[in-house]
């Protein structure tokens, strides 16, 4: 684990959506030509720290998603950089048409960052449990697609979208998860990561379930197994060639996802691997469902997105392909 | 105007407008789809901005001292090609590539095909918040010499997302926008007052905040005096309502709801165009 500088305690809690906030001020001292916009939720969207050191360069659209949109398109054609901010469920799930015409096939750099994605929303139900977002997304030319796994991934990924000329959307958490990666952890968009090596199962995830993969593969290690766990913080463009690395060395991989796995990671690496390495799969993730309000752990635990369940569906995978060998 | 700050007198822009809707006529035609009674109702307004108020340079379409077009209803994009090609941007026998395979002119305008374009547009609605954003960016800047026009249709009225767009912009007093909706009362499904009522349109402008002008958008001298007006108005933004005549020069077409997305045959448009080239002849004979 060494290699890839993860944090030696992984105690602290932080929700992802602040190193949004950290990144975004420290993007608004490097390049002047950064702006935010928001859609009523600054504080929620930890734009407030942009906001409070930079109000000349901080927009105010209101509960108006369509707007927070195009009125980026309109800042980035002037030569800004655009971060516009809301809740996942509505940007881009209210303005998703919005940003098909005016962002993605009129490629503008605007950069769309939807906080309260995944069923950890918890309390609010599921109105606000966005799901659909990496399958909305994944699904634009131009568009690149990204989900850190932590706070610290988080800023590092503001700073490398303030610095791209691509569309992105980054889809960030609300509920405080364990910081686990460093400052000197890698990250560059397009790059997946393997955080710990294993030659019998491929663990491949993004976004929160990264950290509930890497406590899976402690619970696989009791049992003799040696999960690889692959981290895929740019869903789009996919970085193929670790994938398939670790799909070739362990010939069985479990995806998890905090969203639908319609559309999703799941199926992007379905996608994958049907077309270039066949490999036995189960995909962790919202399958087929809405949430629904609870507490985010019951919720997690209930829809099968934790360490647990992870850890179940590679042993069962692994049972599987063993029993068809015979 | 262009660079060269050319000014030209009120027949030659009548003359030029009539040209205009002539290679209008010929290029829809030979495409054999498209949108006829908006682009022929804007061939007026069209003619004014590029000929007379935006300032811009068809040998430097990314100038970047240039006034923004924003052209939010993007199906009317057949009138801005052929101004684009009558002010020099490319050569006139590219129009007949409209909608074509490979063509830069494409059914809906897109920015990146063609230079000269400043967004890609179709989906309603999107347009004034694009044109809001860059006015803001423009402000930002300071560079507020710079100014953001907006052609808008009446049917994108219905759109949310314009009135997100108007609040917006009177919130931050964007006073370098000028818009300009073309009221022809038609849309696809019939005319606006029936399919969904906009009346009263200049009341609901002026409730959010903006400062609105009535003119006939068919009077080329109408709509130069309104954007002249509009850059001194500072504490607002302006809309322009532009009353306009869907289809106008060709008889048949005028006020029919039926031309709002088709194209003239060929018999139809030999019988247009007869009436275009005659159209053309009192015009000058009015003035001359």
């Amino acid at each position: 684990m060494s290699e890839m500088h993860l944090a030696h305690s992984w105690d602290t809690l932080e929700p992802i959506r602040k190193g949004f906030g950290k990144g975004l001020l420290e993007a608004g001292k490097r390049w002047e030509n950064i702006v935010g916009i928001v859609a009523d939720l600054t504080e929620s969207t930890q734009m407030h720290l942009f906001a409070e050191a930079f109000p000349e360069r901080f927009v105010e659209v209101g509960v108006a998603e369509q707007n927070l949109v195009t009125v980026g398109a309109g800042m980035a054609a002037m030569g800004k950089i655009p971060f516009v901010s809301s809740y996942a469920a509505f940007s881009p799930g209210r303005n998703w048409e919005q940003i098909r015409t005016t962002i993605a096939l009129n490629d503008r750099p605007v950069k769309i960052v939807g906080s309260h994605a995944g069923i950890s929303v918890g309390p609010d139900g599921a109105t606000h449990q966005m799901l659909e977002d990496i399958a909305l997304m994944r699904a634009l030319p131009n568009m690149v697609v990204i989900a850190p796994c932590d706070s610290n991934e988080a800023a590092k990924a503001t700073l490398a979208m303030a610095a791209d000329r691509q569309p992105n959307y980054m889809r960030l958490a609300r509920e405080a998860t364990p910081v686990f990666t460093t400052e000197h952890t890698p990250f560059e968009i397009g790059k997946a990561y393997v955080y710990k090596e294993g030659i019998d199962v491929s663990l491949i995830t993004t976004g929160t379930m990264t950290y509930q993969a890497m406590e899976a593969a402690k619970i696989l290690a009791k049992d003799g197994i040696e999960a690889e766990v692959v981290h895929v913080p740019t869903v789009k463009p996919l970085d193929e060639r670790t994938i398939l690395a670790s799909a070739h060395k362990t010939r069985h991989v479990v995806t998890a996802e905090e969203g639908q796995i319609n559309g999703g990671l799941g199926g992007a690496i379905a996608e994958l691997l049907g077309e270039k390495l066949p490999t036995p799969m189960l995909r962790i993730g919202m399958k087929d469902r809405f949430g629904e309000s609870g507490q985010p752990e019951e919720l997690l635990r209930h829809f099968g997105l934790d360490a647990d369940h992870i850890a179940l569906a590679a042993h069962h995978l692994l049972l599987d392909h063993t029993n068809h060998k015979h | 105007m262009t660079k060269e700050q050319k000014h030209h007198s009120l027949p030659a822009l009548e003359k030029k407008a009539n040209e205009i809707r002539i290679d209008l006529i010929k290029m829809l035609e030979h495409a054999g789809s498209g949108h006829s009674a908006g682009p022929l109702g804007l061939a007026d307004i069209f003619t004014a901005l590029y000929f007379e108020i935006l300032k811009h340079d068809p040998e430097t379409p990314e100038w970047d001292e240039r006034d923004i077009l924003i052209l939010s209803n993007g199906h009317c994009t057949p009138v801005r090609y052929v101004t684009m090609a009558h002010a020099g941007y490319f050569e006139k026998k590219e129009l007949m590539t409209l909608r074509q395979f490979g063509s830069r002119l494409q059914g809906h305008p897109e920015r990146l095909r063609l230079p000269g374009l400043e967004t890609t547009s179709g989906p309603l609605g999107s347009g004034l918040s694009q044109a809001a954003g860059m006015a803001m960016a423009l402000r930002m800047d300071k560079a507020q010499h710079r100014w953001v026009y907006c052609i808008m249709s009446d049917g994108e009225q219905d759109e949310g997302n314009t009135w997100e767009g108007a609040m917006f912009a009177a919130k931050y007093k964007l006073n370098n926008i000028i818009a300009i909706a073309d009221r022809n009362n038609i849309q696809i499904d019939g005319p606006t007052e029936v399919v969904m009522p906009l009346e009263n349109l200049r009341d609901k402008w002026e409730a959010f905040g903006w400062h609105v002008v009535e003119i006939d958008g068919n009077d080329i001298d109408a709509v130069i005096d309104a954007c002249n007006m509009a850059k001194a108005i500072v504490e607002k933004p302006v809309m322009i309502i532009a009353h306009t005549v869907p289809g106008k020069g060709v008889d048949f077409m005028e006020y029919d709801f039926h031309w709002h997305g088709a194209p003239p045959n060929h018999e139809q448009a030999v019988k247009a165009l007869k009436e275009l080239r005659t159209l053309g002849g009192k015009i000058r004979s009015e003035h001359e």
